[in-house]
């Protein structure tokens, strides 16, 4: 299905907001966040039921554009506020959206827990490989060896895989996209926004104020491009040895089982806490 | 479960009585992380909680605690959470985003000795200015004290009744002796306590302004999914919620916030009198603390010196409309505290000359006894 933009941008962008937004010309930011709106769109949800929560950091501005119960919370806490808004009230459709050093550097105690909650919640992870937003230091995703302003004789330590991270942490789905692949992202944030359970969506973006041009990657439509020339699907990325996959992008579905729901159990606690009183 | 304990006499511990005091107040939502000597609310509220459809979550630490009942009481459901000290360091970062975005809470630490993990778990007030500056930035909060078990109950009450009304994080200040004595209450009828709800807003969604003070500075508050989409954020916003850096904007929102709370003086300024008519010489005490004062005074009168008390409930905003008859009535004034003197200083600070200002302090982890006070309040 085809969506025109303009219905996108009517619907679901904030009037009453200023624009312009934060981001840099060409940032990724931008495709992500025309994805999820499309993936809402055609999900149907009502604007009312929907919670974006985010972190601190470039990604996280997100929110403050989109019409819907948005939240806009402290540095990697994103996933706690939402988890308190979760449990408190399981009928709204909470979705979490964060960036790398937010997910999994201050944030990666709550990112992991929360995959082994298990709550009914959605995470957007735009991944960068970089702190944007505090000018480009190093953060748990940029490459061994590569330059930021807090490496600048080359980065000495190894980079988190996000989305195996979620996968081994307990995540319900998760999966992978680049920004190059807007239309996969589309499908695969609709695919978690409807899984029952926590679901992962880890976006590889484009930094190329921050990240590219100090590491000689060149601008965003080069950015893109390597994202396009790297990519292989999680099938054919099972096919290859770990040499042929050293600096490829597997992208698709990583996991997708069912696991009891933290909201569900609980009803049963209630149920068994009532039962026991009972019986006192 | 809490409706069948009502009118009836029971053995409780000050921190079933915080538990207790939550749940008559109407909170359904606790998170919080296991530390000594604060565990007791957590457990009981892990049990009571899901009996009255409420929710009880343990989180993976107390920065996720506090970051949690925002998120609850975000989706209109009151919220708690407790700790002791090093839980209580960990929370202040979102402690300061619920004073910004202005969500009601309620956060019982329980002080034991410190600093770091310091003295677990010997009773101490070493937290008292933590409470009201631990957050970065100038903010406004309400911290209270609670000094038995009976005002456990009630003070936990208050709080949430203070966080509602004013939108405003509230602190209870409990300390390992309140927490853990056993003492005989009877708990009042539940539907004669008075409960306050933070006002919802009255206006269609397209009028609602998130962040427009009413006629006490007060917002009212939409919960997420009532239909009344809004935008909460940590970054200093405008009326509509939207970050802001414009000048007139940032100190409008500013001055509200304090404002808010300034107006609400006579309401939130809690303390209590013993004896202190025709004092010539006062104990200013709160917490367990008090509980020693009490008998102190009434030692000291038998011997002959006219001594009274005044009982600091509510700690900050500084109850100085009350401190102040007494410093200028009084010859001198003992503030004992286990501490190095936290409330000394802003009594000190009311004090300017009228009075006699005396410290006592024991930071060795072991508690102020009544002998003790006697023996300081005759030699004043
Ligand atoms: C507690 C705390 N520490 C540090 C910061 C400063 N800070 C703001 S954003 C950010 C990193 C953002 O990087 P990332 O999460 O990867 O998001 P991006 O900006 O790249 O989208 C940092 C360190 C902060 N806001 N709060
Ligand atoms: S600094 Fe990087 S991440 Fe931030 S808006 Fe610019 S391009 Fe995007």
């Amino acid at each position: 299905m085809t969506i025109p933009a303009q219905a996108i941008r009517h619907k679901y962008l904030r009037h009453n907001k200023k624009f312009p937004h934060v981001w840099c010309p060409g940032c990724g930011n931008g495709i992500v966040m025309a994805a999820l709106l499309r993936a809402i769109y055609r999900m149907e949800l009502s604007k009312d039921e929907i919670v974006l929560a985010s972190g601190i950091g470039c990604s996280s501005r997100m929110p403050t554009y989109t019409d819907f119960n948005t939240l806009h919370t402290t540095h990697g806490r994103a996933l706690t506020f939402a988890t308190g808004l979760k449990l408190a009230k399981p009928s709204l459709n909470v979705v979490t959206i964060m960036g790398d050093g937010d997910a999994t550097a201050i944030g990666g105690n709550h990112f992991i827990h929360a995959a082994r909650r298990n709550l009914n919640l959605t995470a957007i992870i735009v991944n960068n490989s970089i702190y944007g937003m505090t000018g480009g230091q190093y953060s748990p995703t940029t490459p061994f060896g590569s330059k930021s302003t807090t490496s600048l004789y080359g980065h000495i330590e190894h980079d988190f895989s996000i989305a195996e991270l979620a996968v081994t942490a307990g995540a319900s789905f998760v999966a992978r996209a680049t920004v190059y692949h807007a239309a996969l992202m589309d499908k695969l944030i609709e695919q978690a926004m409807r899984k029952r359970g926590f679901a992962v969506v880890e976006v590889i973006s484009n930094c190329h104020v921050q990240y590219g041009r100090r590491n000689k990657l060149g601008g965003a439509v080069e950015m893109l491009k390597t994202y396009r020339d790297n990519a292989v699907t999680v099938k054919k990325a099972e096919k290859l040895s770990a040499e042929e996959l050293a600096g490829k992008i597997t992208i698709g579905v990583l996991t997708d089982r069912e696991m009891p729901i933290s909201t569900e159990e609980y009803k049963k606690v209630r149920q068994r806490a009532n039962e026991a009183e009972g019986e006192l | 479960m809490i409706s069948d304990l009502e009118n009836k006499r029971l053995l409780l511990q000050g921190n079933e009585a915080v538990a207790y005091g939550a749940l008559a107040a109407g909170c359904r939502f606790f998170a919080g992380y296991p530390i000594t000597p604060a565990t007791e609310i957590s457990e009981l509220l892990a049990a009571e909680l899901p009996k009255v459809g409420g929710t009880f979550a343990q989180m993976e630490d107390e920065i996720a605690s506090m970051g949690a009942i925002i998120g609850a009481s975000l989706a209109g459901v009151k919220s708690m959470t407790a700790t002791s000290g090093p839980g209580f360091s960990l929370m202040q970062e979102n402690l300061g985003y619920a004073c910004v975005a202005e969500v009601p809470c309620v956060i019982v630490n329980v002080m034991r000795g410190g600093p770091s993990t310091g003295l677990p778990t010997c009773p101490s007030q070493g937290d008292v200015q933590m409470a009201r500056w631990g957050t970065h930035g100038d903010h406004p909060i309400i911290v209270l004290a609670t000094s038995s078990v009976e005002d456990s109950f009630s003070i936990t009450v208050k709080a949430f009744n203070l966080s509602e009304q004013f939108r405003v994080p509230v602190i209870i200040l409990s300390d390992e002796v309140v927490a853990h004595t056993r003492e005989c209450v009877q708990l009042p009828e539940l539907k004669r306590i008075r409960i306050v709800d933070r006002i919802r807003p009255s206006v269609p969604p397209d009028w609602y302004k998130p962040y427009e003070g009413d006629n006490r500075g007060v917002p009212h508050m939409a919960a997420f999914g009532d239909g009344y989409r809004h935008h909460v954020t940590g970054l200093i916003h405008d009326e509509h919620g939207f970050p802001t850096q414009k000048e007139n904007e940032v100190l409008h929102f500013q001055n509200r916030l304090t404002q808010k709370i300034t107006r609400g003086f006579p309401e939130i300024m809690m303390t209590r009198n013993f004896m202190l008519e025709d004092a010539e010489v006062a104990v200013i005490a709160y917490g367990s603390v008090a509980r020693s004062a009490y008998k102190a005074v009434e030692d000291a009168r038998k011997q002959g010196t006219k001594a009274g008390l005044l009982q600091l409930i509510t700690l900050f905003p500084f109850c100085r409309s009350q401190v102040t008859p007494v410093l200028e009535q009084c010859r001198a004034v003992l503030v004992p505290e286990m501490n190095m003197g936290q409330i000394s200083r802003e009594v000190q600070r009311v004090n300017q000359g009228k009075s006699i200002v005396v410290k006592h302090n024991r930071i060795d982890g072991n508690f102020i006894t009544p002998q003790e006070l006697y023996t300081q309040l005759v030699k004043l």
